[in-house]
């Protein structure tokens, strides 16, 4: 039987209908999985979402989002996200680079991996030591898990070298023969030897600094730039300078990439991942011109990376799930592998360092087997405490480095300078 | 016979209408334009380690201010900005001015097809044009050492890493990217002038001197005034030319590092969301100051 409605009263039942909407949606909802939210940023977004339908399949079709921004992007959204009351805001699992690290790993806003029922603590032999260490709060808590590292890496152009008359031993034998060789080099091609002095003294003081010491502050959290070693980084990056070694350009700018592509920029000292982004997109034409070799004397040093952590204070009926997930993204070695082989992520998981891949040549670098030597690097890489100021603490040391190579401010007084104003902003 | 029967229609007073038709843009205002303004003011109050949620903000009273104005950067970032306020703003309007009134001289009512061609930087995105600057400054493949090079046999000026011609080369980006806009503000209002009263002037003997100086300066005065208002508030809020020229670090020896970036890289950079806002509002305070002061400076005088 039907009835006819007037319109007043299709009215009242169509509002009736939109008000009890949500309730009818939620009803069945209850039986649905639960959607999780990861924040990534772009390549390792890629890396999860190849992940995801393996991992989804295995509990019981959980749908996952995948919110991808940009480095900058996605780790201010990021802090802005912990900071919010609201749980609904946050993201289940969120991705954070290494560079950003100190500022989400010191803060209170990740979830301490190392009580039950994550537990931690008992992965860290499966990581390389570094990228696990690194990864503590100022507690000494786990608060993320390490993805994938770049093992600090010499390249060098062999053609240059060769035309110098030098030899690797020449320019890979300690800090100080480096820039020497870099004179050689300069005189005999025209070649820079690097990119920025800035460089020297970041990658001399990420290298050289002891294990278990924070960069810029000591145990105590207190500023600490006065020490031989920053004397000694400052040293080089102005013998640099004065002989004209350095190219004074900026990595990823367009007169960098043009050095690289026309030999002008005989070393490049960077992650492991420069070897594809060469030959991928900034110099392709190079290929097999350049050559990889572990930082000169001996030092060794990581550059960028990737973690995974669960904010603190995400809904915690989908933690589980989230630390799940983790796992599954940290913890498989094929998915490790093919991360490195398309991504070019370089597993931080010891197991999926072992696999024959490492052993193949790279087309690259001349068929050099160059990922046998950055396995062996992110082996050596000492683990250094970070400092919730040390991008601050960076920016300090960088303009007092100017001073000395731009206004020929002196090395003793502008280090007491910087540690001056470190000293008057730490505690803050 | 059947009365049709009438539902009593809901009316609503007359004097509520208004405010009704005003919601829509006073809930938005007060959501997206109120809340973060007052959020802000509580914040630069507060001490904050922002990754750990509302409850982490601890009261501190005036101390964000006092570390401000105790604090080198804050007074090094402040003096960039009035620097490149001063040499990429005043040159806007020196070159803005003539032109208008040569091309509402040359090209009349079409003077707005002239002016298009300069207003197109205004309306480019400015990572764009901050992108294409970077190659153009660059040092060994840049155009403009090039024709340095080929014009006065100079050599190449590392012209984004020294200090010396680091602040030049923004100001010459903001200058490029704003003349356009100031072009077109000082043409529409050049052609609001009734012609019959140069006509008037001519007839009286008046030259071309005399008929800028008497008619067309007394006309453009509000757009002036106007105009440069737009360029000290621009200026004092000047962030994503330099921000981008410098791969958002202040360039060597921060000498780009304007107020704006210093307030992003304290917050975002630095987790020192107390003081960015206490910057913030000292900013606010010297902006409203200065829009006063070139409000008196424009006012009226009585003979």
């Amino acid at each position: 039987m039907t009835r006819d409605k007037s319109p007043d009263t299709r009215r009242r039942q169509l509002l009736a209908a939109a008000a009890l909407a949500p309730l009818a949606h939620s009803a069945p909802a209850q039986s649905e999985p639960p959607r999780l939210v990861v924040a990534a940023f772009p390549l390792l977004d890629q890396v999860i979402k190849q992940a995801l339908p393996a991992w989804s399949q295995a509990h019981g079709g959980v749908q996952v989002e995948v919110i991808s921004r940009q480095y900058d992007d996605h780790h201010t959204a990021m802090t802005t996200a912990l900071s919010s009351a609201s749980a609904s805001h946050l993201p289940d699992v969120i991705a954070l680079e290494t560079m950003y690290m100190g500022r989400f790993s010191l803060g209170a806003g990740l979830q301490d991996l190392s009580v039950p029922p994550y537990l931690a603590e008992g992965l860290r032999e499966r990581f390389v030591p570094f990228a696990f260490e690194q990864a503590r709060n100022r507690e000494g808590a786990v608060v993320a898990i390490p993805a994938d590292i770049g093992p600090g890496s010499m390249f060098y152009r062999a053609d240059v070298l060769e035309r110098a008359g030098l030899g690797l031993k020449d320019l890979s034998e300690s800090w100080e023969a480096y820039v020497q060789a870099g004179v050689q080099i300069k005189a005999r091609t025209g070649a820079y030897l690097l990119a920025h002095a800035r460089y020297l003294k970041d990658i001399v003081l990420f290298s050289s600094t002891p294990a278990g010491q924070s960069i810029y502050f000591d145990a105590q959290g207190r500023p600490s730039i006065s020490s031989p070693l920053f004397q000694r980084a400052f040293e080089l990056a102005q013998k640099v300078r004065r002989l004209g070694l350095d190219a004074i350009v900026d990595t990823w700018r367009n007169d960098w990439s043009e050095h690289l592509r026309r030999g002008k920029l005989a070393t490049e000292l960077s992650g492991a991942w420069m070897a594809s982004q060469m030959a991928k997109s900034v110099a392709p034409n190079t290929h097999g011109l350049w050559r990889a070799a572990q930082l000169p004397g001996g030092s060794f040093g990581g550059w960028g990376g990737s973690y995974y952590a669960i904010p603190r204070r995400s809904d915690p009926s989908r933690k589980a799930l989230a630390w799940s997930l983790i796992q599954h993204l940290t913890l498989s070695r094929e998915l490790q592998l093919s991360a490195f082989k398309n991504q070019d992520a370089f597993p931080a998981l010891l197991s999926a360092q072992d696999d024959p891949f490492f052993d193949e040549p790279v087309d690259f670098l001349g068929g050099q087997r160059a990922r046998q030597l950055w396995r062996d690097a992110a082996r050596r890489i000492p683990a250094r405490p970070l400092h919730r100021q040390n991008k601050f603490a960076e920016e300090v040391v960088n303009g007092e480095l100017d001073n000395v190579l731009i206004y020929g401010k002196s090395i003793p007084k502008a280090l007491a300078d910087a540690q001056a104003l470190l000293v008057h902003r730490a505690t803050r | 016979m059947m009365m049709k029967k009438t539902r009593p229609s809901f009316r609503l007073p007359r004097a509520w209408v208004p405010y009704l038709l005003l919601s829509p843009f006073l809930a938005l205002f007060s959501i997206f334009g109120l809340f973060p303004l007052l959020f802000s003011l509580w914040m630069a109050f507060q001490s904050w380690e922002p990754t750990a949620g509302l409850e982490a903000m601890r009261f501190t009273g005036l101390e964000n201010f006092i570390f401000v104005l105790g604090d080198a950067w804050f007074w090094k970032a402040l003096g960039n900005t009035l620097w490149l306020a001063v040499f990429s703003g005043l040159p806007q309007h020196l070159v803005a001015l003539p032109l208008a009134v040569f091309i509402n001289r040359a090209f009349g009512r079409h003077g707005h097809s002239v002016a298009a061609a300069y207003f197109l930087p205004y309306i480019t995105s400015t990572v764009a044009i901050a992108m294409m600057f970077t190659s153009l400054l660059s040092t060994d493949y840049g155009l403009i050492n090039a024709l340095l090079k080929w014009a006065f046999g100079m050599e190449a000026i590392n012209w984004l890493w020294q200090p010396q011609t680091l602040k030049p080369a923004v100001a010459m980006v903001v200058f490029w990217r704003y003349v356009g806009f100031n072009l077109v503000l000082y043409l529409a209002a050049l052609q609001t002038i009734p012609r019959e009263l140069y006509q008037a002037a001519k007839l009286d003997g008046a030259g071309s001197w005399s008929c800028f100086r008497y008619i067309t300066l007394p006309a453009l005065k509000p757009m002036m005034l106007f105009g440069i208002t737009l360029s000290i508030i621009g200026g004092m809020q000047l962030f994503e030319e330099p921000f981008i020229l410098t791969n958002g670090r202040g360039g060597p020896d921060q000498a780009a590092m304007t107020v704006a970036i210093y307030v992003y890289r304290l917050a975002f950079d630095f987790s020192d969301f107390g003081a960015a806002n206490a910057i913030s509002w000292l900013l606010f305070a010297l902006l409203a100051t200065m829009t006063w002061l070139t409000n008196r400076a424009f006012k009226d005088r009585k003979p």
